[in-house]
């Protein structure tokens, strides 16, 4: 039987062998709908907090967020020495960090071999960051008492081409380079929106412990077609890198002992009220207590020109003089 | 005969696979749908089911506080990739100046307006145009759909801005009637014919040759907040080595009561 003869037959009446195959093959063909495609190398376009996000936050700046005074405590008792210690050495930041550290990452699916379906969602960081795996199977959430880890637990949902992730189980850590605390209580809602060779990713943070509302932030990624990320984290071998850290020291400072409270009130004129942020230091009414006192500084004196490794070609330029030594590469 | 059966089956198939084809593209979405679908169209009819962005918006100061928040001193350029030539304007920043001269809302223009601390209003002014009013400055900018004929005037702070749904919206048969209307999209907006101002209020500035480009997304979390999050491009060769990338944040609010209309200011 040729293919006409059952697809052309007389009355034009197409065979029901065909019009089934005709089916499989609509079907085939459909595409996987809604869901776009997050696969590539992402680089860092660090046009927002480039101090926070490269050579690091003021030892004492907590404006901005929404701190109880559990977690200011904590923060102020912070020495970054302790990062020194040679039990520390290899510690991960939380997966939070993505948004708050200065690196790209890579982003790629594995296929469930038996439905063809994505079954996982792979992301790494260059450094400071565990991997993380987005199931997207619709597995729960481990139990409570479960293990935690540094990269957590992660399953993903698509809402039309924006991919929403929840994360729960990840290891206490640092919601900021300077010692802001995050629970291991901690949970985390993440959008991720393309547009093009845009990433978008909105991070919802909650933490009972430490917060008093979530901590949202957003960040754009530019797709990269020459970064390179390694799939899997570079080797840490821990070592005595200070002599005084290898005993029973962890260093640290008592309360009413840091030394570093009124930095930013001697270099901005900021209040030390405001620095030790808080959810009120989010919204635009806290300028009103600012604003009939504020003096800004009359010229910036450091990291006046935050984008900028002079010595890199092809990579953007610190314009003149602006304290570019203190400057550090633009971040991937 | 035999030859014109089988072409007519091959078409046949081409046919049902025609059909299979997407509607709208994924890596990136095509939003070409809105283009071609039909003059009776209209930005609020293309809306994706669940993304409603009209409401009370407050922008929470989450990044680049201590610049966003208060008036940075002059000189610091950090986070903003400007050229030569943009430092070299901005190192003349002079607010008294401004002040004198009428122009204190040069840090109020579409490319820096979004990153004000502020609450939005955002409503339909008809169908075709959504229409974004702040409290800081008091700016008003108007979000048109595609189609529309720009007035040939001067430039203004708030510039031009055409929007559209991205993936493609509404979808209608011969007959008029609705085929598909996406339940979840972005609006992408293009905004042009900007009035030259500053991209940040210590004088770093943006020219006429600015175009701003952005993605508004909303965003729902498990605990009912509404989150809009704009992803903004300002593509600037005049003054800067590239496009200046940022996101920001905006949280819904159930009411008006804290709106809080404030005029331009030159230095807070």
């Amino acid at each position: 039987m040729s293919i006409c003869q059952c697809f052309c037959g007389r009355a034009n009446i197409v065979h029901p062998y065909f019009a089934a195959l005709a089916l499989i093959a609509t079907v085939w063909s459909a595409p996987a709908r809604a869901e776009i495609d997050l696969s590539g190398n992402w680089a860092a376009r660090i046009h927002q907090d480039w101090q926070e996000r490269t050579p690091g936050p003021e030892i004492v700046d907590y404006m901005g967020l929404p701190i109880n005074n559990e977690a200011r405590a904590k923060a102020l008792s912070y020495q970054a020495s302790e990062l020194s210690m040679p039990e520390r050495q290899c510690m991960y930041y939380p997966p939070a960090y993505l948004a708050f550290g200065p690196f790209g990452f890579k982003m790629w699916s594995e296929f469930d071999s038996s439905t063809g379906k994505i079954l996982v969602w792979k992301m790494t960081g260059e450094i400071d960051i565990a991997g993380t795996s987005i199931w997207m199977d619709g597995r729960p959430h481990p139990s409570r008492n479960a293990p935690h880890t540094f990269g957590g637990f992660t399953t993903g949902t698509w809402e039309g081409d924006v991919l929403v992730t929840y994360t729960t189980h990840f290891k206490a850590g640092y919601l900021r380079r300077n010692g802001v605390p995050l629970s291991d209580e901690a949970t985390m809602t993440r959008h991720f929106a393309r547009h093009g060779d845009l990433l978008t990713i909105t991070e919802y943070i909650d933490d009972p412990v430490y917060l008093t509302e979530p901590e949202v932030v957003s960040r754009t990624w530019q797709m990269d077609l020459k970064m390179q990320v390694t799939t899997v984290p570079g080797p840490c071998n821990p070592e005595a890198e200070v002599a005084r850290l290898t005993g029973d020291v962890v260093p640290h400072y008592l309360p009413g002992k840091n030394p570093f409270v009124g930095e930013l009130t001697k270099l901005y004129n900021i209040p030390e009220e405001t620095i030790l942020g808080g959810a009120e230091t989010m919204y635009p009414e806290y300028r009103k207590k600012l604003k009939d006192t504020y003096v800004p500084p009359a010229r910036c004196v450091r990291y006046c020109c935050g984008w900028t490794l002079a010595s890199q070609a092809n990579t953007l330029k610190c314009i003149g003089i602006g304290f570019s030594t203190l400057d550090a590469p633009l971040g991937r | 005969m035999k030859d014109i059966r089988a072409g007519s089956a091959a078409l046949w198939m081409l046919f049902i696979f025609g059909l299979s084809a997407p509607t709208y593209g994924q890596a990136g979405g095509s939003p070409g749908n809105q283009e071609t679908a039909g003059a009776n169209l209209t930005l609020k009819s293309t809306a994706p089911i669940e993304t409603d962005l009209t409401g009370n918006w407050v922008s929470i100061i989450n990044a680049d506080w201590r610049w966003r928040m208060l008036p940075p001193p002059k000189g610091d350029y950090a986070s903003i990739p400007i050229n030569a030539e943009g430092k070299r304007v901005a190192d003349t920043w002079d607010p008294a100046k401004d002040q004198a001269a009428g122009e204190q809302c040069r840090s109020y223009g579409a490319p820096a307006i979004m990153r004000v601390p502020e609450r939005l209003h955002i409503t339909w002014q008809d169908d075709n145009t959504l229409k974004v009013e702040t409290d800081a400055g008091q700016q008003v900018r108007l979000l048109h759909f595609i189609g529309w004929q720009a007035p040939h005037g001067a430039p203004a702070w708030q510039g031009d801005s055409v929007a559209k749904w991205e993936p493609g919206g509404t979808i209608k048969n011969k007959a008029g009637g609705e085929i598909s209307r996406p339940k979840y999209g972005a609006l992408q907006v293009t905004t042009t014919h900007i009035r030259p101002g500053y991209l940040r209020k210590n004088g770093v500035p943006y020219s006429a040759n600015t175009e701003l480009v952005e993605y508004w997304n909303l965003n729902r979390e498990p605990n009912g907040a509404q989150w809009l999050v704009i992803t903004a491009v300002v593509h600037d060769p005049t003054y800067l080595q590239e496009d200046w990338i940022t996101a920001l944040d905006f949280r819904k609010e159930p009411d008006s009561s804290k709106w809080d209309p404030q005029p331009c200011s030159a230095r807070w």
